[in-house]
């Protein structure tokens, strides 16, 4: 890829905080990632880790009221989404980045038709007439493999099966043919066969279209299908990232190899280790390293001291003093 | 119990409410000693005053004190809501519970009765059986006892339907425990909840058909100092007199919102999942 | 749709035929003789019998209630012993009015309940949202015959901007009209606005937390278009059946508000029903207002399924 050529999305220091009764929280702290035309990054984490919030923080879904604040930077082709007028970013939103939500069951809206929903798009953004916008409807439910697309575009998402739904939100994303794609846990909500069927439409849609996709999982199985890159957060921070290949043949963070040792491994009869503990309550961060409760190679210094995210190799960064301070040694 | 009135305090609106509601209760028990004036007494000397230090509401055509029949009119309006809403509740509860525990025929029956009454309107309910009954306060306290008795027996029908079936009623039919002490022991205390929310709103809805039916001059005896009645009687007079028309209502007006206000505040500090929605 | 539409048609009719049976018994309960109170002074007893027999009043009451039934399922509600006009007629002369300050009070109240409840949702927890919550409150806890009583005294006698009583038809002039409707349809309509609003603003404020809404945003949507075309449309869906209940409201309220503002309606004649014992127009008139308020809900059921796709088609 050429050196010249700005990423389609690059994330600097994405803070997200939320004031509450009991204090401020960090959601997303301190993160940075980008994504090329055409690649797929990969977001792994538990719940509340903040990879949702990194997503609707992207998109400014939220940030508009007074008890959020969004700060960093979100260079989308260079431009700084954070500081568009609102009516400048309702452009941006579903023409050129598209979001595919977590739930296909509640992310439509129950009292219009599917096909009216998917035509909203190009309506909104293209200035179709409400014809041509039907076509486009169709073409687009046709394009998500849902078979009889003009009888279904008429109909409602009650009517609908679950994974139809999710295709149905696909074909919603992409009507208005989004530069960057970001998929909430796509198949979270969907019985195994139907995930695969989904993750493989989204591949094919990719290599269709070139976009780039922001892949948000709990499930490192899907990243190992489908991401080339990948970042693991883990309350509210990236804690390591890299390649999808490098990430799984060389874990550095030991959240990193608690998360692989937690995989099922296709002939492997030995008991599945997971990581002991729950993930920590963001309103009580110590200043510390916010896994150390649960590291097993916790030091004293990991309870004092925040390790950051450095550069491990070239493309392959960890935030952790075990491993960073290994890496200085080996540098010097 | 103590999260439901810790969850109630911090309501400041609903406990304003129940600070006024108790304010009422005070002076409806001690209406006799804080009156300034009798209210019955008509001073035919000054009809018709308009507020002054004396009369600090002002006197009706008669020349009685409006303020001291305000006062007074909170002992009217208290007891129509205690013994309609306690008629309300005693026997609509026995028949929802009955209703949702027999279920079948008797619940079949039943439920319909309390469909067809809700299909007439309160007021014209309340109006056709003070007729049958009469006009006094006591047969106003049935009539809109009987009005309201099908409320309570849909809500308790409900909490019964709800718990019915599970394992603890279950286990207290299978150690032998007779029917009438399942219902006594344990689903009534489970019903407490909406029905003590019912409760309130209940008393704000009998006063103000209290106020309504006595307006229409088929509810108590004219001379009675009730707000309806006074407000009625206003209506002829309030061209050269308007603080006949004025204080009464403010007086109905305020009571109602002090019980709707407090049972709104109920039914959050009851339910909290109601409230903390999103 | 059609099953369902069956079905509610089939749960209305044991209803409706409870409310024939409570409304001619309850009726006979009510003391005092109609015969008696027709003849007044001139009362005699042979006199007293040939009416009872023109009337049907010496026969069993279960047989008159047979009658009664049977007439009333051909329209015949028989005859008002006040005036001697067949009831149907007579309630057919009031209905209109009714049916207009009816209308009147939906429609004041929905141009405050919706506009009002739907903002209160958006700015949750601030002043704006306070002061509707207490318009919310206040709306249902004054009485609708102060609130009448009230604006005759500030908007006739002291402004004299309004007629404080009487009625004017639409034929005699639309304005003239409308200008006797007004008071009374507001101040019937206040209430059903304040718990119009409180339903809208609940159900404002779930549907916007729901993923769709999300979603919906997320497709590039303006502010505006999300709110009243994404949200308020699955909004309105409960608020339908709450304004079907009101309407039981709106039928009684109708009695008081008419009998202040000299409204010649139904509820205008319920009442002079039972102050004249005129058994015959008060039965009538009973059963119109409750078979009323069963119908209303039946339609309220009906238009319910129609805008809320999931019962359309299950």
């Amino acid at each position: 890829m050429p050196e010249v050529k700005k990423p389609l999305l690059e994330v600097k220091s994405l803070t997200t905080s939320f004031r509450t009764d009991r204090g401020l929280v960090r959601a997303v702290d301190n993160v940075s990632f980008t994504i090329d035309h055409g690649q797929i990054l990969g977001i792994v984490g538990e719940s509340g880790s903040g990879k949702s919030m990194t997503s609707q923080s992207i998109l400014r879904l939220i940030g508009s009221r007074k008890s959020e604040q969004v700060n960093g930077e979100v260079l989308f082709e260079g431009q700084d989404l954070l500081k568009l007028q609102e009516r400048q970013m309702q452009k941006i939103r579903g023409k050129e980045i598209s979001l595919i939500a977590q739930d296909p069951m509640t992310s439509l809206n129950p009292v219009y038709t599917v096909g009216n929903q998917i035509a909203e798009v190009p309506m909104i953004h293209e200035g179709f007439s409400k014809k041509n916008a039907w076509s486009k409807a169709i073409e687009m439910i046709k394009r998500v493999g849902i078979p009889s697309a003009e009888v279904r575009a008429a109909q409602y998402p009650h009517e609908f099966s679950g994974g139809m739904r999710q295709r149905g939100v696909i074909a919603m994303a992409l009507a208005g043919n989004p530069k960057l794609l970001i998929a909430d846990e796509p198949t979270t909500a969907l019985d195994v066969t139907i995930q695969s069927q989904i993750l493989e439409l989204i591949l094919d849609l990719r290599n269709e279209t070139g976009a780039g996709i922001m892949l948000i999982t709990h499930d490192l199985g899907v990243v190992a299908e489908i991401c080339d890159q990948v970042a693991v957060m883990y309350a509210g921070k990236i804690v390591e990232k890299a390649s999808v290949a490098e990430l799984f043949s060389n874990p550095k963070h030991p959240y990193t190899q608690g998360l692989l040792a937690s995989l099922p491994k296709l002939g492997d009869k030995t008991r599945l280790t997971p990581i002991p503990g729950q993930p920590p309550n963001l309103h009580h961060l110590s200043s510390g390293c916010a896994f150390a409760d649960r590291c097993p190679f916790v030091m004293d210094k990991c309870r004092s001291v925040q390790p950051a995210l450095k550069k491990e190799q070239t493309e392959h960064q960890v935030a952790c003093h075990l491993v960073n301070e290994e890496g200085g040694d080996e540098n010097q | 119990m103590k999260d439901t009135w810790k969850r109630f305090k911090q309501n400041r609106f609903a406990f304003v409410g129940f600070l006024f509601i108790a304010l009422i209760l005070v002076v409806a028990l001690f209406a006799k000693w804080i009156v300034p004036y009798d209210p019955y007494f008509m001073d035919s000397s000054s009809p018709l005053t308009s507020p002054n230090g004396q009369h600090w509401f002002g006197t009706d055509q008669f020349g009685r004190d409006i303020f001291s029949r305000i006062l007074y009119g909170t002992q009217i309006s208290l007891k129509v809501g205690l013994i309609a809403v306690g008629f309300s509740l005693f026997f609509g509860t026995i028949i929802g519970i009955v209703a949702g525990y027999f279920g079948g025929k008797i619940d079949q029956v039943l439920s319909r009765i309390t469909d067809v009454l809700f299909a007439f309107p309160d007021i014209l309910l309340a109006l056709v059986i003070m007729a049958i009954l009469g006009p006094s306060l006591t047969n106003l306290m049935i009539a809109i006892g009987i009005v309201y008795t099908p409320i309570f027996a849909r809500i308790a029908r409900g909490a019964v339907l709800s718990i019915r079936d599970s394992l603890y009623i279950e286990a207290a039919r299978s150690m032998g425990v007779n029917s009438f002490q399942i219902m006594l022991r344990h689903i009534l205390p489970n019903s407490l909840a909406p029905l003590i929310v019912q409760v309130t709103l209940s008393f704000a809805f009998a006063i103000l058909a209290e106020a309504a039916l006595s307006f229409l001059g088929l509810g108590v005896s004219p001379d009675t100092p009730s707000w309806g009645i006074m407000l009625s009687e206003a209506k002829d007079w309030m061209e050269i007199s308007w603080w006949t028309a004025i204080f009464p209502g403010v007086a109905i007006t305020l009571a109602v919102l002090s019980f709707n206000i407090m049972g709104d505040g109920l039914r959050d500090a009851l339910d909290p999942r109601l409230k903390n929605e999103r | 749709m059609f099953t369902y539409i069956l079905r509610r048609l089939l749960i209305a009719i044991p209803v409706l035929f409870g409310i024939s049976v409570l409304a001619f018994f309850m009726v006979r309960l009510v003391p005092g003789d109609t015969v008696t109170a027709m003849l007044g002074t001139n009362y005699n007893e042979a006199q007293a019998e040939i009416l009872r027999q023109k009337y049907g009043l010496d026969q069993s009451i279960i047989v008159q209630y047979g009658l009664w039934i049977m007439n009333v399922v051909k329209g015949d509600l028989g005859i008002s012993s006040l005036t001697n006009e067949p009831v149907f007629d007579i309630l057919l002369t009031r209905l209109p009015i009714t049916l207009e300050l009816s209308f009147i009070s939906i429609l004041f109240a929905l141009l405050i309940a919706i506009p009002l409840g739907t903002i209160a949702a958006l700015k949750r927890n601030t002043p704006v949202d306070y002061g509707a919550s207490f318009f919310g409150m206040f709306g249902i806890s004054v009485p609708n015959f102060w609130l009448g009583t009230l604006m005759i005294l500030y908007l006739s006698l002291h402004l004299s901007w309004l007629p404080s009583s009487g009625f004017v038809p639409l034929s005699d002039g639309v304005w003239a009209n409308i200008k006797t409707m007004i008071m009374p349809g507001i101040a019937l309509g206040t209430s059903v606005g304040a718990v119009t609003m409180r339903m809208t603003r609940s159900s404002m404020l779930e549907v916007l937390g729901e993923e769709y809404m999300k979603m919906a945003k997320a497709k590039g949507v303006t502010n505006s278009r999300l709110i009243w075309k994404h949200g308020l449309r699955n909004a309105l869906v409960p608020v339908v059946t709450v304004l079907g209940i009101q309407a039981g409201y709106l039928l009684g309220g109708s009695i008081i508000i008419e009998q202040i503002f000299s409204l010649p309606g139904i509820g205008q004649l319920a009442l002079q029903a039972i102050s004249n014992r005129d058994y015959s127009l008060l039965q009538g008139t009973i059963l119109f207002i409750a078979s009323a308020f069963v119908l209303i809900n039946l339609a309220v059921d009906i238009i319910y399924a129609l805008i809320n796709p999931k019962i359309r088609y299950s």
